[in-house]
């Protein structure tokens, strides 16, 4: 599967954030609602969205700038936390 | 007389959703020699030497024979691993239910060119590359969450009192699913397998990526004919016709069921 | 319907979850890796990061892809959503003829798709199909017809070939939404003196809602990943004129062997494809949940 040291730690962070999510369901289980974002939401759809929202982020970094892709994580991370936040 | 302007309407669309088909019939019984001389709407010398090399022909026949094959069993396995699935998801609420059924969903939607690649890679590794039971796995890809959804959606149908009776009754789950339970979605069960069998005949990315030559289905010989024997157009309208009739079979067997699941606005 | 809350569920999805995963996520894994190395041949790799992605973001031929494949999905919706609403109107509500029009309609939906490019292929050459001789021997048109060396005849007769393999599929959901609708609506209807016009306006136009839902999204997804009728139908040309997302995929991931380039276009497609997926499921829901209640 030619695995890279990058990739690998790109799924395991990916599965670590998973099973904190699975943990901080079975401490206190999600409440739907909505905010910003028009539909109601629950934690996972908000991570989901989360996860998609630093995908598309980190493309249009790539593809319309030529800084360094690294600036794009913590943008992502900040839009992480308002969808987790307010979404 | 609204009605019949309708009627007449309806007719032509028919006509018109007919006369492809057709023409490749008229096609099918002619020879290539006679195809690229003359222009007829209909076939003058009926031949059937097309038909003939087809059934003749191993390499030809066993095209269907695999195609067949690989549908057969990925309509079991869909509805196998599909139906205690979607009981699940029709009676009960647990953990990550919504985001496993999304997750389900997106794989139904995912673009297959994605996937042949890395599928022909895996099929190697593990040795099943040009088997039929490869095609059938790949075909669970998009099958199972369709067969999920639908079966879903009938379940929610029957109403949960006739499960609570039956445990009450001393039914173990296992017997009560499989005497009580599938028995009452019947319709429901023909009509998703109606839908695997339709979308795994239909498809080429997958069965044409992963199979060489032992498992290789009908659709994929005949891409392989046009580029390899020139265009014989007679032949290739023959194989045509003969993909076309397991399907009409099948419609012409369900079309009653279909109607029914119709009438229950689901399919 | 209440539901039971019961964590045990998960062992009657489990293997629906195995089946899936393995088919899913072991080659989704198996694309990102290939997507960030430059691969000479077997267990040769170099770790080339995100040029792949960014060579693709690039890529001129992508972009065109792209805006082709939107202008595509654009216009199937266009047509076939109003036409099958139509043919499901004109559907015999009873008798023979109800099981009759469902079989003619589902035909096409039977049929291997590069089947159906076959059938077009035959039915639109201009030597010996009855759609290119015809049209041509009405000397209507500036050049003649031929799906192989015009771009815009190539377009029209993918655009036929797509309308006639799939405003079946609308017809029938369309079809089914009507026959939801109880009688007791017409009957009101008739007793308020109501045009044809207003009836499907005011009745049958709003009861389909839901499965309309359904056959827009279902056809917006679908036409977007379309990929064998087109191939075999005019290859992708001419030139890049019916080149479609999947179709240009194919060619650098699998043509080519481009293992790394293709892969990165794979996950930008399929980012893409997600996207629309999620909205999808939460319109379905939506419309799902405004029936109910």
């Amino acid at each position: 599967m030619y695995w890279t040291l990058p990739t690998a730690t790109f799924f395991i962070s990916i599965f670590l954030m998973l099973c904190g999510m699975l943990v901080w369901e079975l401490v206190s289980p999600t409440i739907e609602r909505s905010g910003f974002l028009i539909i109601s939401t629950t934690r996972g759809t908000r991570f989901f969205l989360g996860l998609l929202g630093s995908a598309f982020i980190h493309l249009a970094w790539l593809g319309f700038t030529d800084l360094s892709l690294w600036i794009a994580l913590p943008i992502s991370a900040v839009w992480m936390i308002i969808v987790m936040r307010w979404g | 007389m609204k009605i019949k302007k309708k009627t007449i309407g309806l007719l032509i669309y028919f006509v018109i959703l007919v006369l492809p088909i057709y023409w490749m019939l008229n096609m099918s019984l002619r020879s290539n020699a006679d195809i690229l001389a003359s222009f007829s709407l209909y076939p003058r010398d009926i031949t059937f030497v097309n038909y003939m090399k087809i059934l003749t022909d191993s390499s030809w026949y066993m095209g269907y024979v695999n195609s067949m094959l690989y549908v057969f069993m990925n309509t079991v396995i869909s509805l196998s691993f599909a139906l205690p699935a979607a009981y699940a998801f029709s009676r009960y609420r647990f953990l990550g239910d919504g985001q496993m059924f999304f997750w389900l969903l997106t794989n139904r939607m995912a673009p297959a060119a994605v996937f042949a690649l890395p599928f022909f890679q895996l099929y190697s590794t593990i040795g099943l590359l040009d088997t039929h039971i490869a095609v059938a796995l790949a075909h669970c890809l998009f099958n199972v969450p369709l067969a999920v959804w639908i079966l879903e959606g009938f379940m929610s149908g029957i109403p949960k009192e006739i499960d609570e009776t039956a445990f009450i009754d001393g039914y173990k789950f296992p017997r009560f699913f499989i005497t009580i339970f599938i028995p009452l979605i019947r319709a429901g069960v023909g009509v998703t397998a109606f839908f695997c069998f339709m979308f795994s005949w239909v498809e080429l990315l997958f069965a044409r990526t992963l199979t060489v030559t032992a498992a290789k289905p009908i659709s994929a010989i005949m891409t392989r004919t046009i580029s390899a024997t020139g265009l014989d157009y007679g032949l290739l309208a023959a194989a045509g016709i003969l993909t076309i009739i397991p399907g009409a079979l099948v419609i012409w067997f369900v079309r009653n069921h279909l109607a029914k699941g119709f009438a229950l606005g689901r399919v | 319907m209440d539901k039971w809350q019961d964590n045990k569920a998960w062992f009657l999805v489990l293997p629906v979850f195995v089946i899936v995963a393995f088919s899913a996520l072991i080659p989704l894994m198996t694309v990102v890796n290939y997507s960030v190395q430059d691969i000479f041949g077997p267990g040769e790799a170099v770790f080339v990061g995100t040029e792949w992605f960014k060579e693709m973001l690039a890529n001129k031929r992508l972009h065109d892809a792209l805006l082709r494949q939107f202008l595509f999905s654009g216009l199937v919706l266009l047509i076939e959503i109003p036409l099958g609403i139509l043919i499901a109107l004109a559907m015999p509500k009873k008798g023979w003829g109800v099981s009759t029009s469902l079989v003619i309609l589902a035909l096409p939906l039977l049929i291997p798709w590069n089947v159906i490019g076959t059938i077009w292929i035959i039915f639109t050459r201009p030597d010996i199909g009855l759609f290119g001789v015809g049209i041509n021997s009405l000397h209507l048109l500036e050049v003649p017809f031929d799906h192989t060396a015009t771009p815009l005849y190539a377009w029209i007769t993918v655009m036929l070939m797509e309308v006639w393999h799939w405003t079946p599929l609308v017809a029938l959901l369309a079809y089914a939404g009507l026959r939801a609708i109880p009688e007791a609506y017409y009957q009101a209807a008739r007793i308020d003196g109501a045009s044809p016009w207003a009836t499907f306006w005011y009745i049958q136009l709003p009861k389909m809602r839901g499965v309309l839902t359904i056959a827009v999204l279902l056809r917006w997804m679908d036409s977007f990943l379309i990929y064998a009728e087109p191939f075999v139908l005019t290859g992708g040309g001419p030139g890049n004129s019916t080149t479609f997302l999947s179709i240009y995929l194919v060619k650098i991931a699998l043509l080519q062997f481009d293992l790394g380039p293709g892969a990165a276009f794979s996950l930008i497609y399929f980012l893409i494809v997600l996207l629309f997926s999620f909205i999808f499921y939460q319109v379905l829901q939506r419309v799902g949940k405004g029936e109910k209640g």
